[in-house]
């Protein structure tokens, strides 16, 4: 990133991007990078970057809301959180060890531009439903803003929410104002070891079916479970099926038995600590078990229920590690690297079952041959070239970086 | 109350009404359609009531194929089209165009998948959005956007507006609780958008099509999130001598770790209205009162509760009841969601629906109070305080044309004085006809121009929901489909 471009405001930013379209050149747009391995692998003329765009510009504890400007460091907007005991919901998620870039480099925006939501998101919602308000710089080099600072308003179109999961094509978001959430006083996990995939996900269903919060829900087999090396699992075994309760302290300890009492059929599960949960849950942010470099990696989002078929199905044709989030909703695939990183059993099998899949790692040259982002249907095609080209006709900004010619 | 411009209707559309009804029926059956006078007149107007327009016909279609036959008519034909569900819109969301068809969702009701495993249900949008937890409520789930009008509204209308409700302050708002759409364009082609799983695909459309007012399409079929309801809930009565006291009530509780379910607000004339109505035992000798609600068991509810007394002491509350059971935390909530009807039966009333930052609420209520003395009308406030949305409601007579033309003036300088403390025009409502002149107020040109392009790429040709959301005069024609501006 030494090279990129670092506008320093809106206005700047918006004179670069006019001159990128006088030039009729396309620019690649990033935060720190830590991303530039997702997507497809994109033709540009020269980087912009959103790092000299930094700080928090309102913060209101009271009122739940904080604003950045989206070159902050997340790290930074977290910190000032905790200050105040709190606390991101949607758990975002680094992608950095998964795709072998630095961890814990991220920016605000970028959080925001791939609406990354960690486990959280299944109770709490992802980032984009906590995004309430957005400035940014179109691709006709036009400085705009949407929502604002309170969390109910539906004035006008809801255009900040429809940045979220763009990933740079649409707009240079310049600012984010998003919502905040207490830090809950105490956390414990029940911990089930060793349970097949299709049990446990009924676990996990049964549990978020019950009316103690639970606020996140995950399932993964043992070899992963090796590679996430928590102290306070070593002796646990075989997969693991994780379950979360965040509340007061004695809530939670209300909470922790009346779902063992529900779940009794499972067997004894191990109770973490505090610490351990937070430890548990930090390396699950970082996604730290899904770090074999020589594999590709998927993202599949489906119905909880469908989870263990889809994985199933992909594994009637090759071998596979699992790791299942959001109840069983959320699957992270890791499959043998190939010339088409098993794109066709890994989209044949979500067809079968619903949903999408996101191919997350692979070489860049495998990224550039299959589709990256689930292929559209024309119709849905036609809307996201007309929604493009309404933000960005000249297509300057991370040109076919989700999808061919868009 | 009738000062909002609506474009002069094309005549040669009217002209071929009899000619168009019976195309239409041709396409869906006669008994879809209306097109006699009478039955037209059921639906000229929603609960933004000063207006009203007959509608050319009105097709209430049973199924999504018939919803795209109509549409694919009316794009070919060039006849525009005025999306509804129940008509409950309080901004005219929904009013007629005497060229426009309306397009009624209301006999498309059907629930038709529920996966409590899952935790969803696949509904046909003109269900009734009560409807929804009355068909999941047995299982103790329920749907939780829960406007004050969830009697009557449909999950439709509450798409197109995005709406919210008093217990969103913990569960979100529409947007939050919707995971796929099947809509019609207006083309006539149906898209799917997401599914039974989180976060669709893609763009997020969805987050567009939320809240677009009917100018995007009709959808005719969601799949909304279910949630397991807590174990109980209750609600307590916090009564203040002052507004103030009782906003920095809110914002201690806010600051102490606890989201309640829902944290609202009345004022003393609020207050003596909805306790006449539904004798809840709201206090009448207090300025301003709270309701809390709080949710866990019937311990963590009085551990909360405690909490929540110990939070309000150094604001001098007046007065404190904790709800003592069902019927009286029924009561207590029918006073508040009644507030609306409650205050029509003694007046007329036009109510607003601007969100603004909580820490502005002591100055943004006494500038409410003063702009309303200014033009000699009352006010009554209700509101989400948790979320800073405000209802205040201006009081008039509806048969004084001079005192209606004062209330809609005062209302458009509430809404304003909403954007300029940092606010918006409309939490929940939506902006419809009733608040379209004011989005300059809020919107830079370069923001509206970008909204109506937008529209453009779903409806090119500018026939959904016409003369709504946008000024008349807002836009070049390249962004609002070729038409020129008003």
């Amino acid at each position: 990133m030494k090279d990129a471009l670092k506008p320093a405001t809106d206005w700047e930013l918006a004179s670069m991007i006019a001159g990128f379209a006088a030039r009729n050149q396309p620019v690649e747009i990033a935060g720190y990078g830590t991303k530039k391995r997702v997507g497809r692998p994109m033709q540009t003329a020269a980087t912009i970057s959103t790092q000299s765009m930094r700080g928090i510009t309102l913060y209101e504890p009271t009122e739940l809301v904080m604003s950045a400007r989206t070159g902050t460091p997340l790290a930074q907007v977290e910190a000032e959180l905790a200050a105040n005991s709190q606390m991101l919901a949607f758990e975002p998620i680094d992608l950095g060890i998964a795709v072998g870039a630095a961890p814990g480099m991220q920016s605000i925006g970028g959080i925001f531009a791939a609406n990354l939501s960690g486990a959280r998101r299944v109770v709490a919602g992802a980032a984009r439903d906590h995004l309430i308000g957005a400035k940014g710089v179109n691709g006709r080099s036009e400085i705009f803003k949407s929502g604002g600072r309170v969390v109910k308003n539906v004035t006008g179109y809801d255009v900040a929410r429809g940045l979220c999961g763009s990933w740079g094509t649409l707009a240079v978001m310049t600012e984010v104002t998003f919502k905040v959430l207490p830090w809950p006083e105490a956390a414990t996990t029940l911990v089930y070891a060793g349970l097949p995939d299709d049990i446990a996900v009924e676990l996990l269903c049964t549990a978020m079916g019950t009316p103690y919060e639970v606020s996140a829900s995950g399932h993964m087999r043992e070899a992963l479970a090796r590679r996430l090396d928590i102290a306070a699992l070593a002796g646990a075994g075989g997969a693991l099926t994780m379950l979360r309760i965040e509340n007061f302290s004695k809530s939670v300890a209300y909470r922790k038995e009346r779902i063992k009492d529900a779940l009794k059929a499972y067997g004894d599960p191990i109770e973490l600590e505090y610490a351990d949960t937070l430890e548990l849950w930090n390396a699950l942010r970082q996604l730290k078990m899904l770090s074999d470099q020589s594999t590709c990696l998927w993202r599949v989002s489906t119905s909880p229920r469908n989870g263990p078929a889809v994985v199933a199905a992909i594994e009637r044709h090759m071998q596979i590690e699992a790791y299942y989030d959001w109840s069983g909703g959320l699957v992270w695939i890791e499959v043998p690297a190939s010339a088409d990183a098993g794109a066709s059993d890994v989209r044949r099998a979500v067809a079968v079952n619903g949903g999408h899949a996101t191919l997350i790692r692979a070489e860049p040259q495998v990224r550039a041959s299959v589709e990256v982002f689930q292929p559209q249907s024309p119709v849905l095609e036609r809307l996201t070239r007309g929604i493009k080209a309404a933000f960005d006709p000249p297509g300057l900004l991370n040109p076919g970086r989700m999808y061919a010619g868009i | 109350m009738t000062h909002i411009a609506l474009p002069e209707p094309d005549r040669s559309i009217v002209a071929r009404r009899d000619e168009i009804a019976a195309d239409l029926a041709a396409l869906i059956g006669a008994d879809a359609v209306i097109s006699d006078e009478d039955g037209r007149r059921t639906f000229e107007t929603d609960a933004l009531t000063a207006y009203r327009r007959m509608p050319l016909a009105v097709v209430l279609p049973r199924s999504t194929e018939d919803v795209a036959k109509v549409m694919r008519y009316c794009y070919d034909a060039g006849i525009k089209i005025v999306p509804r569900g129940a008509g409950t819109s309080l901004c005219g969301g929904a009013l007629p165009a005497e060229d426009a068809i309306v397009i009624g969702v209301s006999k498309m009701n059907r629930v038709l998948e529920i996966d409590f495993a899952g935790r969803t249900a696949r509904v046909e949008t003109g269900i009734t959005n009560l409807a929804i937890s009355g068909a999941v409520g047995e299982q103790g789930y329920f749907y939780a956007p829960d406007p004050s009008s969830q009697l009557a509204c449909t999950l439709a209308g509450n798409l197109a507006m995005n709406s919210g409700g008093a217990h969103c302050l913990k569960y979100g708002v529409t947007t939050n609780n919707v995971l796929g759409l099947k809509m019609v364009l207006i083309t006539g082609e149906i898209v799917e958008i997401g599914g039974a799983h989180c976060d669709s695909d893609g763009l997020d459309l969805m987050a567009l099509i939320v809240g677009s007012e009917g100018q995007f399409g009709i959808v005719t079929e969601a799949t909304v999130r279910i949630i397991r309801a807590a174990e109980g809930a209750r609600p307590m009565l916090l009564g203040f001598g002052s507004s103030d006291d009782a906003v920095r009530c809110v914002s201690a509780i806010i600051a102490s770790g606890i989201i309640p379910v829902a944290i609202e607000f009345m004022d003393k004339p609020a207050i003596e209205v909805c306790e006449s109505f539904a004798k809840a035992g709201y206090p009448l000798d207090v300025e301003a009162l709270l309701i809390v609600e709080v949710e866990g068991s019937e311990e963590e509810i009085s551990d909360l509760l405690g909490i929540v007394t110990a939070i309000a002491t150094p604001f001098n509350p007046k007065n404190i009841l904790i709800s003592d059971g069902p019927v009286q935390s029924a009561k207590i909530w029918k006073g508040r969601k009644s507030a609306f009807g409650a205050i029509g039966r003694i007046s007329d009333y036009y109510c607003m629906d601007g969100t603004i930052p909580l820490g502005r609420l002591p100055e943004v209520l006494r500038e409410i109070s003063a702009i309303c003395t200014r033009h000699g009308l009352r006010v009554a406030n209700i509101f989400h305080a948790g979320d800073g949305n405000l209802h205040p409601l201006i009081l008039y007579d509806a048969n004084d044309a001079e005192q209606s033309t004062r209330a809609e003036i005062a209302g458009a300088e509430i809404l304003t004085l909403c954007v300029e403390v940092g606010g918006c025009l409309t939490g929940e409502h939506g902006v419809g006809i009733e608040k379209r002149d004011l989005m300059r107020s809020q919107f830079t040109d370069t923001d509206l121009a970008l909204q109506m392009r937008l529209k453009s790429v779903f409806d090119p040709t500018w026939l959904l929901n016409p003369a709504k959301v946008f000024p008349l005069d807002a836009g070049a024609p390249e962004d609002r489909g070729g038409q020129a501006a008003a």
